[in-house]
């Protein structure tokens, strides 16, 4: 834990192999939020051969909605929301190109299984701790569906964002290695 | 003679609940937290929990969401039997209060007009509101905003009454262990035992309200909430999931008689972001 590694975006699939669970990295560059009514959209664009409303080629999907931004400061409250409602999507994400997903709690377990075959990642942000990580977000620009509100996809900034390796391309789980190490 | 309160003073009380308790933790909680930060064995676990006390106090002093996921907004008044009301329909009153809270307060709006078709009603109405009547005059407003997270993992179920206490903790530790990390702990775990199935789970709420461990006036409750706080604590779940000892920071029970052939279960998380403010009318 001692060691953070620092991450630039733009990033690749061979930069993923490097990652191993339990790392802990800080991350700069683009981010896109997509939550459970974006990625509907997306696989319904998907399905009828429309085109995505953003290239997710070598990009990570944050699962986040904000707040509203107040006055005066740069992003409204965020945090990551529970991963597993996407995990239907995850395939169709990874066939869009997509490198990792940034969220929370532990994920089905065929997850695991296509990290490994599309060797992708996903990485672990800590949920709730949405104040502080509000500070972790320089810019926001809403790209697509504006009408979900807080789920609409959002293109984020991000400087030094926090995240912990949560699964591999070798399909290594990191919550279950840990819950191992403490469960009684 | 009725105290007359005109339903337009409740607006914007519940507003200022609202803001209140999304950008405050209480004391109690956080204490806990620090509390939990002290035990915890897990290397991140500690980096989490420590994390999670300066985003308190950050959210706080900054007057900003804690948690993006400020919830649905759940409203609970008991109401003084001699309170007399006039003005809009105190309903109306009370969901005015919310969307005005949520709109100043810059707090997110999660509803869905329709579960099915899923059009955000972009205001964060209706709120879930519950009216009591009670002794007195007075009016106790509580605005308790529920994150999504951790209310999709609770659960209620219906025992025969042969399975007993230990039919209880089975499926206290069962609904606990499968919610893992999905409901971001340290978790308060809010368990309704008795009453019907929609008594047993409003129980299930009411009981995350109490301060954090404070246990049951009912000493065979109390000494339940103590063994299930052990066990749920061993399960090595952790904060946010990634392994640990502080998997949950408080068990509370609340009962109430139940029918002969019934022995009703419901289990409400709490996730770490514990939110409720109170005021008096």
């Amino acid at each position: 834990m001692d060691k953070i590694i620092k991450l630039h975006t733009p990033l690749t699939k061979a930069d993923m192999g490097n990652l191993n669970i339990g790392d802990v990295l800080e991350l700069t560059g683009t981010v896109y939020t997509a939550r459970d009514a974006a990625h509907k959209r997306m696989q319904s664009a998907m399905e009828a051969g429309l085109a995505q409303p953003v290239d997710f080629r070598d990009q990570f999907i944050f699962y986040a909605g904000p707040c509203p931004t107040k006055p005066g400061r740069t992003m409204g409250s965020i945090a990551p929301t529970t991963s597993m409602r996407m995990d239907s999507f995850v395939e169709m994400t990874f066939k869009l190109g997509m490198l990792g997903m940034i969220g929370k709690g532990d994920r089905s377990g065929f997850v695991p299984g296509l990290c490994k075959q599309y060797g992708g990642v996903y990485l672990l942000s800590i949920g709730g701790a949405s104040a502080m990580i509000s500070n972790q977000v320089k810019t926001c620009e809403v790209v697509a569906y504006e009408d979900l509100g807080t789920e609409s996809v959002k293109r984020l900034g991000v400087e030094n964002l926090r995240l912990i390796v949560g699964i591999d391309t070798k399909g290594r789980v990191f919550q279950d290695e840990q819950i191992r190490l403490y469960r009684r | 003679m009725p105290r007359v309160i005109d339903t337009g003073e409740v607006i914007g009380v519940i507003a200022g609940l609202c803001k209140k308790a999304c950008y405050e933790l209480s004391d109690d909680f956080v204490h806990a937290l620090k509390d939990a930060h002290e035990k915890e064995e897990s290397p991140y676990g500690r980096d989490t929990l420590a994390l999670l006390i300066e985003n308190a106090a950050y959210a706080k002093a900054e007057q900003i969401a804690c948690c993006h996921d400020t919830g649905t907004a759940v409203v609970i008044m008991e109401i003084g039997q001699e309170v007399c009301w006039r003005g809009i329909p105190l309903g109306e009153a009370v969901d005015a209060g919310v969307r005005k809270g949520y709109d100043e307060g810059y707090l997110r709006k999660s509803m869905v007009r329709d579960p099915l078709d899923r059009v955000n009603t972009g205001d964060n109405t209706p709120c879930v509101f519950h009216p009591e009547i009670v002794a007195g005059d007075k009016v106790r407003v509580t605005v308790m905003p529920k994150g999504g997270g951790s209310e999709n993992m609770g659960a209620f179920t219906t025992l025969v009454p042969a399975q007993g206490e230990e039919g209880v903790k089975d499926f206290v530790m069962k609904t606990v262990s499968e919610a893992g990390g999905k409901t971001c702990p340290p978790v308060i775990v809010g368990v309704g035992v008795g009453g019907t199935m929609d008594k047993c789970a409003w129980l299930s709420k009411k009981a995350l309200l109490r301060p954090v461990g404070k246990h049951s006036p009912v000493p065979h409750y109390a000494r339940m909430e103590d063994e299930l706080l052990a066990r749920i604590n061993s399960l090595g779940i952790g904060p946010l999931g990634m392994g640990g000892r502080m998997t949950a920071l408080a068990v509370h029970i609340e009962y109430f008689p139940c029918h002969i052939t019934a022995l009703p279960v419901a289990v409400n998380l709490q996730c770490h972001a514990s939110r409720f403010a109170s005021t008096e009318i």
